[in-house]
């Protein structure tokens, strides 16, 4: 039987799982964002679990950066952002949610086949989960993919990072305390850019389509 | 098979058609008491059995034989399945003959015999009510059977007794699997015994009911037989749910003691199922037609991930 901490770890991996699958198939923009700090806190609890089994200090730091960064900041920065974009209760129409589901399943068994061979270098006591952190990446690109709005792309690009970072900590108990300061720096930065950029967008399009993208203008 | 045996299952039947119709008073009353009203008493289903089965029933002209034997194929198919889900105990000499999936044949025969029943009168209620049923059961079908066989694959058997007996006798540990099958198994049931968020119980005369569409027709002993089949399907979920996930004190194959302390168990159990169905009731609305595809592609999913969860982390 696995120690008490691998079940931990393999149920908060299941919890994002869930809620990536949740997040593929929710229409609504400001669900979206709660589902994508719900995303964080799954994050959080994995990384503090493993840093808690194996005694590694600083993994505290990386699941405390994750903590003020994706569950509080982040969340706080998108939903004053669709404020004032006037996008908070903006519903996406176009899509075929168990067409996407069917997708997400393909796409989870991929990641499944894909990790399993890799995941047997790994020692670390979370192994199992490299599948679910490379299914969720997949799933955040499938997200990307079919959103037609801007602001779900952008939660889209985040839960990647999200996924990732699962990656990172799954198989190799995280990268050096650097780069993860780099990509977290990254991240904010970026989305900052974004915001502008949606801005942007709205102020040339009067929408938030990013099909309105694709004509070319004659001017 | 041995005697011990063969009483046991008889015991089973019994239990099953008397604990019923108590299980589908008892959400109603706690349905009735978190709605702020009155509560029909806890024994209502058997009085209306009881009338019932002393009424005249009617048979529309032009009915076939297939809307007479209807009734009675899917009360025994109902019968038959809460017989062969462990409730007390699980030394059943039935079980062998049928196990997870033989289970799903028997509420996909029902099914069939109630839908064609519905179609073979010529109403535009039943044609309607058919359709729907059938939509509902071929999406639910799947998600079930993906249920079954996570559990069967963590317990390496199809058997629902044996499924039971390792379910309950491995130690306590967090399984991310069952817990999505659970939820799954949830929703599968919700649509399967046309509970609120697909279908509304408590309506008669709706454009959107899909059960009392199926038997608008049918009078006297009949309805009694399906009223009281409808109320056996909602048993066997309820035991099927309880066996797959809440297995602790189902007494093992000779194991006396363990059999006295079977029963207030279950009962409570059933109790508390049956409150949590009436809150599910309370607290959601019941959702388009045409959302329902959405609601068991869901169900289908968590099944799925249920599967692949524990495929690769063998938990």
């Amino acid at each position: 039987m696995a120690p008490l901490a691998t079940q931990f770890v393999n149920l908060f991996a299941a919890g994002l799982l869930l809620i990536a699958f949740a997040m593929l198939s929710q229409r609504r923009i400001v669900t979206l964002i709660n589902l994508f700090a719900l995303q964080g806190m799954a994050l959080v609890c994995s990384t503090a679990t493993v840093a808690y089994a194996t005694g590694q200090s600083h993994l505290y730091w990386s699941a405390a950066i994750t903590l003020v960064l994706k569950v509080m900041l982040l969340p706080y920065i998108l939903h004053r952002l669709i404020r004032r974009l006037n996008v908070k209760w903006d519903i996406e129409t176009l899509i075929n949610i168990p067409t996407m589901m069917l997708v997400g399943i393909a796409l989870v068994v991929f990641a499944f086949n894909l990790a399993l061979p890799i995941s047997e270098f790994s020692r670390s006591i979370a192994r199992g989960t490299l599948g679910i952190a490379l299914a969720c990446v997949l799933m955040s690109f499938l997200m990307m993919i079919t959103r037609s709005k801007a602001v779900p792309q952008v939660i889209g690009f985040l839960s990647m990072e999200n996924g990732l970072f699962f990656a990172a900590t799954s198989a190799t108990y995280g990268m050096p305390m650097v780069v993860e300061l780099g990509i977290a720096l990254d991240v904010l930065v970026g989305m900052v850019i974004l915001g502008v950029f949606l801005f942007q967008i709205r102020e040339q399009f009067d929408s938030l389509d990013i099909h309105h993208l694709e004509k070319l203008k004659d001017e | 098979m041995n005697f011990e045996g063969i009483l046991a299952q008889f015991a089973a039947g019994a239990l099953a058609l008397a604990l019923a119709p108590l299980l589908v008073g008892w959400v109603n009353q706690c349905r009735a008491w978190l709605q702020n009203r009155s509560a029909p008493p806890l024994l209502q289903p058997f009085r209306t059995l009881h009338k019932l089965f002393w009424k005249e029933s009617i048979i529309a002209h032009g009915a076939t034989p297939m809307y007479r034997v209807s009734p009675y194929v899917v009360f025994s198919c109902m019968l038959l399945a809460s017989m062969i889900i462990p409730t007390l105990s699980t030394n059943l000499p039935l079980a062998p003959a049928a196990d997870a999936i033989a289970l799903v044949g028997l509420f996909a025969l029902a099914r069939l015999f109630i839908s064609l029943a519905a179609m073979d009168i010529g109403t535009a209620f039943g044609t309607m009510g058919a359709r729907r049923e059938m939509l509902i059961g071929f999406l639910a079908e799947p998600a079930f059977l993906m249920v079954l066989f996570t559990a069967s694959l963590i317990s390496h058997s199809t058997s629902l007794a044996t499924i039971v007996a390792s379910l309950s006798q491995r130690e306590l540990t967090i399984l991310p699997s069952l817990a999505f099958a659970g939820i799954a198994f949830t929703m599968v049931s919700l649509a399967e015994n046309a509970r609120i968020p697909v279908d509304n119980p408590a309506t008669h005369l709706e454009l959107t009911m899909i059960h009392e569409a199926l038997v608008l027709e049918y009078s006297g002993r009949h309805l009694a037989l399906l009223e009281w089949a409808a109320a056996l399907k909602l048993f066997a979920y309820s035991c099927a749910g309880i066996a797959l996930f809440f297995p602790w004190g189902i007494a093992r194959a000779n194991d006396h003691a363990a059999l006295l302390w079977a029963l207030p168990v279950l009962l409570a159990k059933l109790a508390a199922g049956g409150f949590a169905l009436a809150v599910i009731e309370t607290i959601l609305a019941k959702m388009r037609i045409f959302r329902v595809p959405e609601f068991l592609a869901t169900a289908f999913l968590l099944g799925v991930l249920a599967l692949l969860v524990h495929l690769l982390l063998g938990a």
